[in-house]
């Protein structure tokens, strides 16, 4: 079966420790199965009874490229700034864009990376990258980061219970949600629109006598077809009457309320701002207060390749009620501790002005928003070139190094060897920590 | 198995309306003749390649069995028993056109003469359909160019799955296909093979060239099934076999390609220039091909040698290639796995040499190579043992000495509800209305079940917001719901001539075979004296369990 197959572009992978490790686990018997059950899932449970760390991630995804000039890296008064101006924040010596009042005013809260350096410049690439750590290759797909955590952290617990509702969510989500990739389609992110319209399909479209008859004519085709087939075909292959029975949980759970915002105070729900992202904000807390692992929410808009100003000036109003309230609803609820909240974006916009007064794409240094979780807050990591000119920032910061990061703190080992289906171990992050945040 | 005549119905009432429906399907007979003696005539076996069939001694076909029975002997695995015909077509409507028979199909099928071969007369039926030329050339593409949208203004995918499914209509060999790819000039809108080319086109750097280092990755993989795009940034620290300089050396066969006015062309005099691990300065590289460099032919531009050499009859990797691919995509698993990382110096897996070197051998004929993966003792393997108390092993399945049991792809379960839920085959005859319903919707549904992308044969299951669309969804509910329009459930519940005729035709519908007794038993039991609305509901409640039963979703 061991192959010796040429080795990845991915760091050092062809070192003999790690086949070493790789050999323990096939003679412990896991041969080929310890990327579907991973030790490290023991591992976090015992963190997770601690109750040190912390246990969820919140992603505020900004699609399309969120201009760093305009958000959380300004130059004010520079040649790159056409005019955008700064505010200062409750952070020290952190200015970020005036179109972020509310955020400036909770920057202590948070801290911001201004040196977010990557190798992909085109969307669909750089989504991929940011959202996984790893770039683009073929043959493969590799899982995002909420993927990760619902594969290596135990199944969330809730009152005691373990949680009925899936444990990765992508709210609003794009053309490019969250995958499971090689980890499996089941931890894909379960997609939900604006949290105005109910959850699609879990509602059984016949009364309790037709829905009790069906699944009795199911179980008839199931004997039937596992009839002469492997024996454990269902438990280790379709997995389909365990999807059943779980969606089945999921559609009477009381925990589908966690999705809806109609029951929140109006005050609230004011508070994040009358747009589809402020609503996904806010179910984003009720989902995490739930047990969520990970929950995403795109705000799409951002590429503003045509005046960049006003473009961003329309987002901005968006996403600053919206992450603001979710600080504070996070902290209200004593949850921010436990929860890393990460907005981020697939990179930054050209330092210059193109002819249409648009920026372009820029993956040589731009911002990523880290806070909660226990992550040191109130500081500005990097610095972009004030001037333009320079594509590299000082103090860089790579996306895989914001995935071990994060992964890290929440008790993940990211070094950890998955097996792939492709043959080969690759570890869960290649990053580094940023030690500065820890 | 065998299923007994139906019960005489038991109401006077069902009598009078078993004799109309009789009567309706008399006319629609009489209708249809016409178009059924049309696809009776193309049902007309065509001959296997001439060197399939060897005027004495053993066929190619009975060698290839023959290495595979000797490695079960071997292995002491037992093969699993011949599957039944509708499966077998079943199998081969879901590889190539994306959906299961229709009712209608099956029907025609069913009256084929006894004599003639049901696979090979299945094939002649389906090569001539649209619907596989348009479904092959899109799972096709996959490997040469992936789903991304890829760069604006100077790529369209949507144009180079149609060429390809215009190659495909008339067989064109597979050397010629790869050949136009890889060597093609002009601009993507009126030579849409261009486009494998300008994908790698990358946008907003200004120079407006391919980047040769993705269709280097591409061209390994999908054309010569190695990953040698793992070498790009240093050498192979597995074995001694592959040095960062194979990668480059096979990308500068796409270094002097550029878009110009008149769409892409060679720049001759530019060279291309690569960094490599541990050196401070670029290497000029020279473009050679990674190995059987023999095989190079002298004259022409870089792309046209490239193309080539990997097209050349005396080019193993080539024909291995496309035979594991193909293989894959008929049998929901390649040879060998990852489908594009076939070891170059063997050990290959068994079949694979026989069948690379009759398709080298044989032109390049897909045609016919579809045909004889197809006509092999794997292919015909069931997926269940006869005796539950011996169940399929593991061991069967990894050998093929059973059929594996794989997860139909997002836009196969699409095309199977919507097939289900139509008597006729639904295709480029199809009412237009029907036809832009079924992009629109599927293309939706694909959206929300899942698309896996290029990730051809990444095995996923198990996903709550699948059950949940097939469960509670609109695409489902609006397919079985009464309507006796449009929906096949509604139409079997009040035309046919009995219970158990019309669960015979539900299970025909959309799992390809009959119900067994017991299954027969219970669902009758479902539409027995049930009349009007009560039973246009019953018989959507059958269809439910069918279309969620794990059978429906799975290859089997």
């Amino acid at each position: 079966m061991e192959s010796m197959k040429p080795s990845s572009l991915f760091g050092d992978c062809g070192t003999t420790a790690h086949l070493t490790r790789r050999h323990l686990f096939r003679s412990a018997g896991l041969a080929g199965l310890s990327w579907l059950t991973p030790l490290s899932q023991q591992l976090a449970l015992g963190a997770e009874k601690t109750g040190k760390r912390p246990r969820s991630l919140i992603v505020l995804w900004l699609q399309g490229g969120a201009s760093q000039l305009e958000t959380f890296d300004p130059h004010p008064g520079g040649a790159v700034s056409y005019g955008s101006s700064a505010i200062a924040t409750a952070a020290k010596g952190v200015q970020i864009g005036s179109g972020l009042p509310l955020t400036a005013e909770r920057m202590d809260q948070v801290s911001v990376i201004r040196s977010v350096t990557s190798k992909e410049g085109d969307h669909a690439r750089a989504i991929y990258n940011t959202k996984t750590g790893y770039r683009p290759f073929p043959g493969i797909v590799h899982p995002s980061i909420g993927a990760v955590l619902s594969h290596e952290l135990p199944t969330p617990v809730t009152g005691g219970q373990p949680l009925d509702i899936p444990t990765h969510i992508s709210i609003l989500p794009s053309a490019f949600p969250a995958r499971g990739g090689y980890l499996g389609a089941r931890f894909d992110a379960f997609q939900v629109g604006d949290p105005v319209n109910p959850v699609a399909d879990v509602r059984s479209r016949v009364d309790d006598d037709r829905a009790q008859r069906r699944m009795e004519s199911l179980d008839v085709l199931e004997n039937s077809f596992a009839r002469g087939r492997l024996p454990d075909l269902e438990a280790k292959r379709t997995l389909h009457r365990a999807a059943i029975a779980n969606a089945q949980k999921m559609m009477t759970s009381d925990q589908l309320s966690a999705f809806n915002i109609e029951e929140r105070p109006e005050g609230e729900r004011k508070a994040y701002g009358d747009s589809p992202f402020g609503r996904g904000c806010l179910a984003a807390l009720g989902l995490i207060e739930n047990g969520v692992r990970c929950v995403e929410v795109t705000l799409n808009g951002w590429d503003t390749h045509i005046n960049n100003h006003e473009g961003h000036a329309k987002q901005n109003a968006i996403l600053d009620p919206a992450l603001s309230a979710l600080i504070d609803g996070l902290k209200e609820r004593d949850l921010y501790d436990d929860t890393i909240l990460l907005v981020g974006t697939e990179f930054g916009r050209t330092p210059k002005l193109n002819v249409t007064e648009g920026r372009d794409h820029w993956p040589h240094g731009f911002s990523v928003l880290l806070g909660g979780g226990g992550l040191r807050s109130g500081i500005a990591i990097g610095e972009t070139d004030p001037s333009g000119e320079k594509d590299d920032p000082a103090e860089p910061v790579r996306v895989e190094d914001i995935h071990a990061t994060v992964l890290h703190q929440l008790g993940v080992d990211y070094e950890y060897e998955l097996d792939t289906p492709i043959g080969r171990p690759l570890p869960i992050s290649e990053g580094r920590r940023i030690h500065q945040l820890l | 198995m065998e299923s007994s005549p139906p019960p005489l119905p038991s109401q006077r009432f069902r009598w009078l309306r078993a004799f109309l429906s009789l009567g309706l399907l008399v006319i629609a007979l009489v209708l249809s003749s016409v178009v059924i003696s049309r696809s009776l005539n193309r049902i007309e076996p065509e001959p296997l390649p001439s060197r399939v069939i060897p005027a004495e001694g053993l066929s190619i076909l009975e060698r290839i069995d023959r290495e595979f029975e000797t490695a079960w002997e071997k292995d002491q695995i037992e093969s699993a028993p011949e599957a039944d015909e509708l499966t077998l077509i079943r199998r081969l409507s879901l590889a190539l056109t994306g959906a299961p028979p229709s009712l209608e199909e099956i029907q025609q099928f069913q009256q084929l003469p006894e004599l003639a071969d049901p696979v090979q007369s299945w094939l002649d039926h389906l090569f001539d359909d649209p619907r596989y030329h348009q479904y092959f050339a899109e799972r096709l593409a996959r490997a040469y160019v992936g789903v991304e949208p890829g760069p604006f203004l100077v790529y369209r995918r949507r144009r180079l799955v149609n060429w390809l499914a215009e190659e495909l209509a008339v067989n064109r060999p597979y050397d010629e296909i790869v050949r136009s790819l890889v060597a093609s000039e002009g601009l993507w809108t009126t030579h849409p093979e261009a486009n494998f080319v300008t994908v790698a086109i990358v946008d907003g750097d200004g120079k407006n060239r391919p980047d040769p280092i993705k269709l280097a990755a591409r061209t390994s993989r999908a054309f010569l099934g190695v990953s040698l795009d793992c070498m790009q940034c240093h050498d192979d620290k597995f074995g001694d076999h592959w040095k960062q300089e194979h990668f480059h050396e096979l990308a500068a066969f796409y270094a002097q390609t550029e878009m110009g006015l008149t769409g892409l062309r060679e720049a001759r005099s530019r060279e291309y220039e690569i960094e490599l691990l541990g050196d401070t300065e670029p290497t000029q590289m020279s473009p050679r091909p990674p190995f059987r460099t023999e095989l190079l032919p002298d004259i022409g531009s870089r792309r046209e040698r490239l193309a080539q050499w990997i097209t050349h009859e005396e080019n193993e990797a080539f024909a291995r290639a496309t035979v594991n691919r193909v293989w894959g995509l008929l049998l929901g698993r390649p040879l060998t796995s990852p489908v594009d990382d076939i070891a170059l110096e063997g050990p290959y897996p068994v079949g694979l040499e026989k069948m690379a070197n009759l398709f080298r051998r044989e032109n390049h004929n897909l045609q016919g190579l579809i045909r004889v993966i197809a006509g092999s003792t794997a292919f015909h393997r069931a997926s269940a043992s006869d005796l539950p108390e011996s169940p399929i092993t593991q061991a069967q399945e990894q050998a093929w000495a059973a059929f594996p049991i794989t997860p139909l792809r997002s836009e196969q379960v699409a095309g199977a509800v919507i097939q289900s839920s139509s008597l006729q085959a639904i295709d480029h005859s199809s009412h237009i209305i029907h036809r832009i319903r079924r992009f629109g919707e599927t293309q939706d549904f694909v959206k929300r079940y899942g698309d896996q992308g290029e990730a051809e044969f990444l095995e996923t299951a198990g996903t709550i917001p699948q059950r949940l669309l097939l469960m509670n969804g609109k695409f489902v509910a609006e397919r079985t719901q009464p309507n006796p329009i449009m929906n096949s459930a509604t139409r079997l519940a009040n035309y046919s001539p009995s219970d158990e005729a019309a669960i015979d035709a539900a299970f025909l519908a959309t799992l390809t075979r009959k119900p067994t007794l017991a299954e027969k038993a219970h669902f009758a039991s479902l539409l027995s004296d049930k009349k009007g609305k009560a039973r246009e509901r019953a018989m959507e409640d059958v269809y439910w369990a069918l279309i969620n039963s794990t059978e429906f979703s799975w290859n089997r």
